[in-house]
């Protein structure tokens, strides 16, 4: 009797909470949508309603409309990139079961860019296809490394330990990428300008031939919810219910992996968002990756469009580089996360 | 007997120390030599190079065709500026490193050094400002940072552990604010911008090196002067405070004291990755166990930044600026750091 009345409140308050998670999924995709809109009409030239119709179909006869036309793959670029961004930094946050982890952080995306400026000095890579191959690969090389590196010894993979291990990481490779541009003046204005690019120059043509990536990424992350909440209670719990712990590990690193490393080839590297955007979902809909995930990459979508859209409208008429704005959001909520863990956690 | 016994461990314990402190002197005139002698190669080696008797007659001031110009203006003062900022940023660094007892809480890690770059970009190219004006502003802003980082760490006393990670998320912030800085002024060339994203001596001037030589005498001597009272702070703050030390006054003295070394030296060469965080850690390794190794970790750093400097013009393939091999230097030694600190189970 008693066991069935304690399910029955058990049950209810999943549903309860289920129904809390539907209102803010609605919610979620309701401010992707507005912030879409925004970031089509907000910039240095603002645009009205007919204008903004007229050019989602196609017409460039006004200026206005022209604007429009330019605004549109920005803001679908954003939207990819900031979502790849925010469900690798739920994954890894899952994986490495730690508060702090996420691609900048880790060291993931500077390994990416290495890997892209490499590519570019040494092998003359010139197209977005090879681009994407070597981020990918060079995404991945820094993740295992700085994660070896960071759970030698003892007490594993201490936040501390990841933290600056990626820290490291990041550092030589901006030194060995700085070295490696500064004697080629024939390719130090490409580097810069596909480092400081962003996502404001973003087109159709470029979007394309990372969507292939994206969206194996996207699945693999999304496919190994279940096992991430098993790994959440503890490797050998995990194992006792089942999981097979090094695959599901691997698998979402991979996932993991591929989005952040086809981010960084079209947008070079953007921080923070990975490290933020979990963490705010986390208060909004709880600790279970089947919802967190999604959540994870609406939300990611929805800051990055927010913060390229600061970016356009704080330093009219030029623009600001959407990761320093991501940078000057995510920093404080990264301080705010140490503050909140007591020492023995971290 | 126990009289007898005690007077004969006094005198052993005495001789000990005598023959540290000999041990420490010897060291230290062995690490000036170096110094120097890595000054004289600098200054007579490069794209021509000045014989010993030429480069003596250049520095006592006679008109030497050919070496002059190239030694005089060109060389001099970059190894001179080298050794400076070397200095301060290895002495700022060691001062962090003992206060907080930990070997990563130096000033470039924490973002002290992102502090003071930001502000010193930001007067420059915002501002229009040069000169003293820069110092001053990077030394407040530096002194602002480390505030700050206190500040947030503080939760019922301030951990290590906290303060280098606020530390780390502060400095991403200010090296954000760097490049959105740099970016709003492309007439700069790559140069410019290097300096201040890497650090380096290029276009060195013996003016620009006035201020660094003024805060390395004031900060430094500062800290010499009151060396007892941090090794005294080196056995933990109640031991430090049982022992008699003003703890407050001290400790914020020391933390200004180096705050300054490393922002004054920031604001001329920029935020040279490494030296202030490797200078420590190597002197330790070279002074062995004992007293805190300052005057060493000021003479690591001024070899580190000739030899990197070096290293960077003639040595390698292309011309680097010094941040850029110090950099590449420093990160895989941060790496064994934390392999290091893995295997014997202690914190890092």
């Amino acid at each position: 009797m008693t066991t069935v009345e304690a399910t029955g409140v058990t049950l209810d308050r999943l549903r309860r909470s289920r129904r809390g998670r539907v209102v803010w999924l609605a919610v979620v995709v309701l401010t992707l949508a507005c912030a879409c809109l925004l970031s089509v009409g907000l910039g240095t030239r603002a645009v009205g309603w007919g204008d903004i119709l007229a050019g989602m179909s196609g017409t460039t006869e006004t200026m206005a409309q022209a604007v429009v036309a330019v605004r549109v793959p920005r803001t679908v670029l954003a939207v990819l990139a900031g979502g790849a961004l925010g469900l690798a930094g739920a994954v890894m946050q899952g994986v490495t079961r730690n508060p702090l982890a996420d691609p900048g952080i880790l060291g993931v995306n500077a390994g990416a860019a290495m890997a892209v400026v490499i590519g570019m000095a040494w092998f003359g890579m010139q197209t977005l296809g090879a681009f994407l191959w070597t981020a990918i690969l060079g995404a991945g090389i820094a993740a295992c490394f700085v994660y070896a590196i960071g759970s030698l010894g003892r007490g594993g993979a201490t936040p501390l330990k990841l933290a600056l291990a990626g820290a490291a990481t990041s550092i030589a490779a901006a030194s060995f990428t700085m070295a490696t541009v500064l004697p080629r003046n024939d390719i130090a204005g490409g580097v810069r300008s596909w480092q400081i690019g962003g996502i404001g120059g973003a087109s159709f043509d470029a979007i394309l031939p990372c969507l292939p990536f994206l969206a194996i990424g996207l699945v693999l992350c999304l496919l190994s919810a279940r096992s991430l909440n098993l790994l959440a209670l503890g490797d050998d719990a995990a194992a006792g219910l089942g999981a097979r712990v090094a695959w599901a590990r691997g698998a979402a690193a991979l996932g993991a992996v591929l989005l952040c490393g086809a981010t960084t080839a079209i947008c070079g590297p953007i921080g923070f968002v990975g490290l933020v955007v979990p963490h705010a979902c986390r208060l909004l809909v709880g600790v279970d990756h089947r919802w967190l995930l999604p959540f994870s990459a609406l939300t990611g979508g929805i800051l990055l469009i927010i913060a390229d859209v600061i970016g356009r409208i704080v330093a009219r008429p030029s623009e600001m580089d959407v990761g320093i704005v991501t940078a000057f959001v995510g920093a404080p909520v990264f301080i705010w996360i140490v503050r909140q863990r007591r020492v023995r956690d971290l | 007997m126990t009289a007898a016994a005690d007077t004969g461990a006094a005198e052993r314990i005495a001789g000990l120390r005598l023959s540290r402190r000999r041990a420490r002197i010897r060291l230290v005139a062995v690490m000036c030599g170096l110094v120097v002698a890595v000054l004289g190669l600098t200054l007579a080696t490069g794209p021509t190079m000045t014989t010993p008797s030429e480069l003596l007659r250049v520095l006592a001031g006679h008109y030497v065709p050919g070496a002059g110009f190239a030694v005089r203006e060109l060389r001099l003062p970059r190894a001179v500026l080298s050794i400076l900022t070397g200095m301060s940023f290895g002495l700022g660094g060691v001062i962090f490193q003992t206060l907080l007892r930990n070997p990563l809480a130096s000033p470039d890690i924490i973002g002290i050094s992102a502090g003071s770059s930001a502000a010193a970009v930001f007067a420059i190219v915002i501002l229009g400002w040069s000169g003293p004006a820069v110092s001053v502003t990077a030394v407040i802003a530096g002194l602002g940072v480390a505030l700050l980082i206190y500040l947030l760490a503080w939760r019922d006393g301030v951990s290590g552990t906290r303060l280098i990670l606020v530390g780390i998320g502060l400095s991403a912030m200010l090296d954000s604010l760097i490049a959105y800085v740099l970016s709003r002024a492309p007439a700069w060339t790559l140069q410019d911008a290097l300096r201040w994203l890497t650090g380096s001596v290029n276009g060195a001037t013996l003016a620009e090196a006035l201020p660094v030589l003024v805060s390395l005498t004031v900060f430094g001597g500062l800290l010499l002067a009151r060396r007892g009272n941090l090794e005294a702070m080196r056995l933990g703050d109640d031991t430090a405070a049982a022992l008699g030390v003003p703890l407050a006054v001290d400790k914020v003295l020391a933390v200004m004291a180096a705050v300054g070394l490393i922002a004054v030296a920031t604001a001329v060469s920029g935020p040279v990755a490494f030296v202030a965080f490797l200078s420590g850690p190597v002197a330790g390794r070279i002074a062995g166990p004992g007293r805190a190794p300052l005057i060493p970790a000021a003479l690591v750093g001024a070899l580190l930044m000739l030899l990197g400097d070096y290293a960077g013009q003639h040595l390698l393939a292309g011309r680097y600026p010094v941040g850029v091999v110090t950099g590449a230097l420093g990160a895989p030694y941060l790496i064994y750091l934390i392999v290091r600190s893995n295997r014997t189970g202690r914190e890092p």
